[in-house]
């Protein structure tokens, strides 16, 4: 499904991410932990167009998609989050997400600016496709509400929404549960796991060790730029340079 | 002071008003799109009248032919302004992208001298000249015509953005473009978009005014300036308070113009244009946050 192979990441002279390979499964919760600074988020930059690499290489479906920017990549079927939600905050929560359904419309953006009848048609298919992503998250009693008045927990559904509307074969999601109560995470982690059950492919950088061990299928471990450790949740409990990075080694 | 006297001035201060918002309206679109101001914007509405002149004089064409093919010539070059000026750009800061502009439009300026001369010249009103009685004032019928098209635009602008799909992409762009690039919507061409619909509003309120206000090479320059200004009092919102800032601008010349004297009636905006950017550089009705769109 995806595959990173020898991405390494420099900037001005400090390196964040040396080297860095691995693949990920079609169908897979992926999780990709490590302490702070080990590189994660700007991995899941660069996987995801943000940044362009020092060297290495981004394969999606096995097509070379590396430096691709990110409209081009959601056009392919790969969407992801951010940490701090970005929203289209002046607009409504259906608009959010019908603005995500708007690379699926099938008749152009001409079409659509000039009211031809059967864009009129799409308009309402676009309306019930985004609120059936409104239910699927648990959302669509806020349809009418302005996304910048969302609370933080509601605003990451929505950002989910949204990017699940754009019908991705993968969704990155970066640190979904950060600033979540733990009522909220729960529910996330039932959410995630019904992305998954759609067929959608999950990767995930996140913090929350008991999501983490919980939800994913293969769990990839980062620590200061290079690749630890790769396997399942047992695996990686089990792994001993696993533990020393997070405890600390005592030498 | 009579009150029939300022009835007439507000109801020509009402029409100038309108002009200025359609162009004010321009600014804001490709603003909240791009994040620049487009200072080339007054040379669409200068091109407007000047092209529609040229489909009249030279092309043999009736007015209500003439009109069109002239708003379709004007919006082309928007979007070549776009595709040659802007988008090649490496290093789009804004403070290049302004001076670009400002620099287009001294060349689109340029040009239009080269080919229409120094001249002033009139475009025939759209339906007589026989004025109309409005309580104790008089307005022609293209004060009308004016206020009548600026509303229709206003409307279908309004519904673009708020009722389609491509209209709400836009937006989105406005409100976070790394979000609408991360959902699939290519940022570059709502750009493109952005100058086609602003010129194309800049070109049909430099056809409409042309009638009462005659039109030359180098109408764009005060006319893109009272358009900014009433982007700058709306807060760069592309929906009613831009509309409202022009009608305020408008009248206030007007007023000016008939109060104290015609010689002040420009210093009016740029007056206004100062102290707003002095005291509220948000515009007259936003919040330190205003809704821009």
């Amino acid at each position: 499904m995806l595959e990173v192979s020898g991405i390494t990441q420099i900037f001005g002279g400090v390196t964040a991410l040396e080297d860095v390979s691995f693949a990920i499964r079609k169908g897979d919760i992926t999780g990709i932990i490590g302490p702070n600074g080990a590189g994660k988020t700007t991995l899941f930059n660069i996987i995801s167009g943000i940044y362009t690499q020092t060297s290495g290489r981004v394969m999606l479906n096995s097509r070379d998609v590396t430096g691709l920017p990110p409209e081009k990549l959601a056009m392919l079927g790969m969407v992801r989050t951010f940490q701090n939600i970005e929203l289209f905050g002046g607009m409504s929560v259906m608009e959010n997400v019908m603005v995500g359904l708007h690379t699926r419309s099938s008749s152009g953006l001409m079409a659509c600016s000039l009211r031809l009848p059967w864009s009129r048609k799409e308009e309402h298919r676009i309306r019930a496709d985004a609120r059936q992503w409104l239910e699927f998250t648990g959302i669509s009693e806020l349809a009418d509400v302005t996304a910048g008045n969302l609370s933080f927990g509601k605003g990451r559904m929505l950002e989910i929404a949204r990017a699940l509307a754009v019908e991705p074969g993968i969704i990155l999601m970066d640190e979904p549960a950060a600033g979540l109560n733990s009522q909220e995470t729960l529910e996330l982690a039932r959410l995630i796991r019904r992305i998954r059950d759609l067929g959608i492919t999950v990767v995930l950088v996140e913090h929350d060790m008991e999501l983490v061990m919980d939800i994913c299928d293969r769990i990839v471990v980062l620590n200061l730029g290079f690749k630890l450790a790769e396997g399942t949740p047992g695996e990686i409990q089990e792994n001993h340079d696993v533990i020393a990075a997070y405890l600390g080694d005592d030498d | 002071m009579q009150f029939d006297q300022l009835l007439q001035y507000l109801l020509s201060g009402l029409s100038t008003g309108a002009i200025y918002a359609l162009i004010g309206i321009g600014f804001s679109i490709i603003y909240n799109a791009t994040g620049i101001i487009n200072f080339a914007q007054g040379e669409f509405v200068m091109l407007g009248g000047m092209v529609t002149l040229l489909f009249l004089e030279t092309g043999k064409l009736p007015l209500w032919a003439a009109i069109p093919c002239a708003v379709a010539v004007s919006t082309a070059s928007g979007m070549l302004f776009e595709r040659l000026a802007i988008r090649p750009l490496r290093q789009p800061t804004p403070i290049n992208l302004v001076i670009i502009t400002i620099g287009g439009s001294i060349l689109i300026r340029g040009l239009a001298m080269l080919l229409w001369g120094k001249d002033t010249h009139a475009i025939p009103p759209f339906s007589g000249e026989e004025p109309l009685a409005v309580g104790g004032a008089t307005i022609l019928p293209q004060h009308l015509w004016i206020l009548g098209v600026t509303l229709l635009i206003i409307a279908a602008n309004k519904y673009y953005f708020y009722h389609t799909i491509s209209g709400k992409a836009m937006r989105a762009c406005a409100y976070n473009r790394r979000a609408a690039g991360l959902v699939g919507i290519d940022v570059r061409r709502m750009v493109l978009f952005s100058f086609i619909i602003s010129s194309a509003m800049g070109s049909v309120a430099g056809i409409i005014v042309a009638p009462l206000t005659m039109t030359a090479y180098d109408v764009g320059i005060m006319l893109g300036l009272k358009g900014f200004c009433a982007a700058i009092i709306g807060g760069m919102s592309s929906g009613g308070a831009t509309v409202v800032g022009g009608l305020v601008l408008g009248i206030l010349e007007s007023l000016g113009a008939g109060l104290i004297s015609s010689g002040y009636k420009d210093a009016i905006a740029f007056i206004i244009l100062l102290l707003l950017l002095f005291i509220r550089p948000q515009g007259l009705f936003g919040k330190a946050q205003s809704e821009r769109v």
